[in-house]
């Protein structure tokens, strides 16, 4: 068993081309912090890209930040932070949902795991604020692909092609992100006792208002109580963030209420305790319960998503919120993944995907993690594959068996 | 053409012609097949008209079932597609081949769903960009990306183009803003990416579609999101006495942490064209002009006026005006929306550029432009997206002049060179094309680009769709197969292993 631990980009393509002459699959990791999610692999080696860290470019003015793959988001974010701005989508961290420790994660793994957050509505996931990378592919060989401007059309968009190819596409060394301002203040909305069917409606009524809603969640009456330390316990609570520069934002808060009125009675939760609020959301705090209970993250068409877990819970005990004004769903099930039944439903209820983020080893080896993709499709990304990593010698199997 | 070099014709596709022909119209029966040369004029080329072709045959589907018959006929048959929605390509993305089918998708014109609690439209690739507007305007909505064509311009063409717009640097471009697409591979599988809800499981086929320029599938469905139109928008005229004041003014704008919904810069002979033709009231004596326009809630745009315009004057804004209402607003757009006509005006014949550069480099570009400039002896007006660095040289030259054409090109080329040169981009928006084909590897090896050719191997191996396009030259896809590994040499002797 070996581990590499390249210093240098070269040195990278060097581990690369040795697995290659070996016929030695690898796995590809920063930090490990991603480890318990996908399929589990079954390499003997592995390419360890912590040690390959550091940012290269970062030029507040233009928006724009390169590092090194290695480079843990924990230290982009303060950097960004001490200069008023950050990654405005808002990448989660799995740490506590996988009880590992958190902000352990690194930028190669960001985009590869194309994280996103709360803010998905409005600014997208890693896949939109990614500008270029450099790549060493399963064939050795070291790729550039777009540049450091937000507005570029030369050539394919392999940038993107990386994310979320969960490493088996290629290894990308260093990576060009889009960094925007942080907001200067946020507050949330609190509408209390809502259905999750009524929540859905209230939702989609206030993202389709002009008060820019920055994210909107829902935490039933159960789950409710579990986050910020139980300061909304008792009734559901539905979540409306808005973010921005003060005067609006109150401007819009007041706006908002009215138009929620007959929904519920409305509190505010102020800036300090709504971003510690949204954080617990992001990082799905309500099932980070220290179990392997398997969790599904589901993305469906929000108007859909709350009929999903209704149909659920009449065949098994699942506990479940909603973020992305309900089309991200969080369920937890008591007993089996329930893999069929899951995908069953979200393909009667207007399509989607779901990922089995938590499951022991061996239920994750069994089960397909990723939602199973129609068999033209299949084949395409399966030759997708084939052109980066002939030999598939990087994170075989990390998504789906054979890719 | 002017010194464009396009796959060879082949030959023994141009002796099937009647037979291609028979077979495409027992595909797509009645009007759907147009074979006479006099009809197919129209399509003999697309918004760079300095290149026109009159393709093989041009075949108007009208059905997914049609554009996957027609496609795995020409796969079968080894006959190379052209896709085109409305030909405003202004890169020469749906400039025909003399051997190649012209498949043109203009009659997939319906908008499917209109879904207002998920804010997203289902629509075929034919819906015109500003179509989709009008569609869900009167519910207050709007679709953000708006390229100046889009009047014109279909949403189909902006997935190949990855459109962008005036508002891209707050609303994104066309890959942040689709949701799902219905493709047709070259083999005629159908299969779908994304849909209404977000983000897809596996490779990110969506986002390696999006700006692909109809090399790797043919769209027949597009699901975009819809936004509420902001409430207010309001704008400042800026003038600076220096390019250099300018750009100073919008890199503080930005480490204010306001991101305006549109910023735009014009240089002198753009002001002086475009205020000679629409008369906005520019000020003629500024060598720098900044359109800045902040939109949201009123409250908002109003705590950002008076925030820009600080910022302006203490960058030694010359001047600085505030519109007071709607009418104002676009009558500070109307100039730099008229700039390409306006300069279209004082010269017979402009070619238009589309570098991205970092910001900052600006007043470097520009300097290295006027240098070009003399040493051509061209002039060049420039409108540049100041918010993120798109920059439009325009290169005023005549036509009937011999050699003129060749030398605002070898003009446009060096301005390309120069704006990777400084870490920016040979194209921000209009697509490599024909256009920038040949110089792609100023900005990429050959181990890049093969890389990218080897994405196309995968959606299309025999390299049917659009030939001649983005690449300088496409190798076979069992050449690029080949591994070249250096083996038996284990690197690292010294670091740890475990």
């Amino acid at each position: 068993m070996t581990i590499f631990s390249p210093q240098t980009e070269g040195e990278i393509v060097d581990a690369v081309q040795w697995a290659l002459s070996e016929n030695a699959p690898v796995e590809v990791i920063g930090h490990g912090s991603k480890r318990l999610l996908g399929r589990p692999l079954q390499t003997e080696h592995t390419i360890a890209l912590s040690s390959y860290s550091g940012v290269t470019l970062y030029e507040p003015d233009e928006l724009v930040l390169s590092a090194k793959a290695g480079t843990p988001i924990a230290e982009l974010e303060s950097l960004l932070a001490a200069n008023g701005q950050a990654f405005q989508f808002e990448p989660m961290d799995y740490g506590p949902l996988l009880a590992q420790p958190s902000g352990k994660g690194s930028l190669g793994g960001l985009l590869a795991t194309n994280l996103c957050g709360p803010r998905r509505l409005k600014y997208g996931s890693a896949r939109d604020h990614v500008l270029g990378v450099r790549v060493v592919s399963g064939r050795g060989e070291l790729f550039k692909s777009g540049g450091r401007v937000v507005k570029n059309v030369t050539g394919y968009d392999l940038s993107k092609g990386m994310a979320s190819s969960w490493g088996t596409l290629g290894i990308a060394t260093e990576i060009t992100v889009k960094v925007l301002p942080a907001p200067e203040t946020e507050t949330t909305l609190v509408v209390r006792g809502l259905t999750d069917d009524e929540a859905a409606r209230a939702m989609a009524m206030a993202m389709g208002s002009s008060g820019e809603v920055a994210s909107a969640a829902h935490l039933p009456a159960n789950v409710a109580p579990r986050v910020i330390e139980g300061q909304l316990t008792g009734e559901a609570a539905t979540l409306l963030r808005l973010e921005g520069f003060a005067p609006s934002v109150n401007d819009r808060a007041i706006m908002l209420k009215g138009l929620l009125a007959s929904a519920g009675t409305i509190h505010e939760i102020s800036r300090k305790t709504s971003r510690r609020l949204w954080r617990e959301v992001r990082d799905v705090i309500p099932f980070a319960d220290g179990t392997e209970r398997p969790v599904w993250r589901v993305s469906m068409v929000p108007m859909e998503a709350y009929k999903l877990v209704a149909s659920l819970r009449m065949g098994a005990a699942v506990d479940a919120f909603y973020d992305w004004q309900g089309g991200l769903v969080w369920l937890r099930m008591e007993g089996e993944p329930e893999a069929e039944a899951v995908r069953a439903l979200i393909r009667k209820y207007g399509g989607g995907h779901a990922t089995l983020v938590r499951a022991s080893v061996s239920v994750r080896a069994a089960l397909p993690v990723f939602e199973p993709q129609p068999a033209p499709l299949a084949a395409l990304s399966k030759r997708l594959k084939q052109q980066f990593d002939p030999s598939g010698i990087l994170n075989p199997g990390r998504m789906v068996a054979g890719v | 053409m002017s010194g464009l070099l396009m796959p060879k014709a082949d030959d023994a596709t141009m002796a099937r012609r009647e037979a291609i022909i028979a077979a495409l119209k027992t595909i797509v029966p009645g009007e759907g097949v147009v074979d006479a040369t006099n009809a197919m004029r129209v399509f003999e080329s697309d918004a760079l008209t300095a290149y026109r072709q009159l393709p093989l045959v041009v075949v108007l589907p009208q059905t997914v079932a049609q554009v996957s018959q027609v496609l795995k006929y020409c796969h079968e048959n080894n006959v190379k597609v052209v896709p085109r929605g409305s030909g405003t390509s202004l890169s020469g993305g749906a400039l025909p081949l003399e051997d190649a089918v012209l498949l043109v998708m203009s009659r997939f014109n319906q908008i499917l769903e209109i879904d207002y609690p998920n804010r997203v439209a289902v629509v075929q690739p034919g819906v015109t960009n500003l179509g989709i507007t009008k569609a869900v305007e009167h519910e207050g909505f709007y679709y953000a990306p708006d390229p100046s064509s889009q009047i014109a311009c279909s949403i189909g063409g902006n997935v190949a183009e990855n459109s962008g717009g005036v508002h891209c640097l707050k609303y994104g471009l066309t890959a942040n803003n689709v949701l799902g697409l219905e493709m047709v591979l070259i083999s005629g599988e159908v299969i779908r990416l994304g849909g209404k809800h977000l983000d897809t499981e596996g490779y990110d086929l969506l986002g390696l579609m999006t700006g692909s320029e109809g090399l790797l599938g043919v769209v027949t469905e597009v699901t975009v999101r819809i936004l509420q139109k902001p409430t207010t928008a309001r704008a400042l005229m800026v003038g600076f006495p220096t390019s250099e004041q300018a750009g100073k003014c919008v890199a503080d704008i930005i480490a204010a942490g306001i991101i305006p919904g549109g910023m735009e810069m014009m240089d002198r002979p753009a002001i002086h064209a475009a205020e000679d033709f629409v008369h906005a009231g520019y000020p003629l004596e500024v060598e720098a002009l900044l359109i800045i326009e902040l939109d949201g809630p009123s409250v908002e745009v109003d705590h950002l006026i008076n925030m820009v315009e600080t910022i302006a004057r203490e960058n030694g804004a010359s001047t600085c005006v505030v519109s007071q209402n709607e009418e104002e607003r676009m009558v500070f757009w109307a100039g730099r929306k008229a700039a390409f006509p306006a300069v279209g005006r004082i010269s017979p014949d402009y070619l238009c550029m589309d570098g991205t550069i970092p910001r900052k480099e600006l007043p470097k570009v520009l300097a290295g432009m006027r240098r070009l400039s003399e040493t051509y002896g061209l002039r060049v007006a420039n409108v540049f997206h100041a918010g993120d660095g798109n920059l439009h040289p325009l290169i005023l030259y005549d036509a009937n002049v011999p050699e003129e054409l060749a030398k605002a090109e070898a003009f446009g080329a060096d301005i390309l060179r120069l704006c990777v040169e400084v870490g920016g981009v040979l194209t921000g928006e209009h697509g490599v094309g024909v256009e920038k084909r040949d110089l792609m590897p100023v900005m990429f090896n050959d181990v890049d680009l093969n890389q990218q050719i080897r994405v196309k191997c995968a959606f299309d191996e025999k390299h049917l769709l659009n030939p001649g396009k983005v690449f300088p030259q496409l190798h076979r896809c069992a050449e690029l197969g080949r591994m070249h590994v250096h083996r038996g040499k284990l690197p690292f002797p010294d670091i740890p292993r475990f």
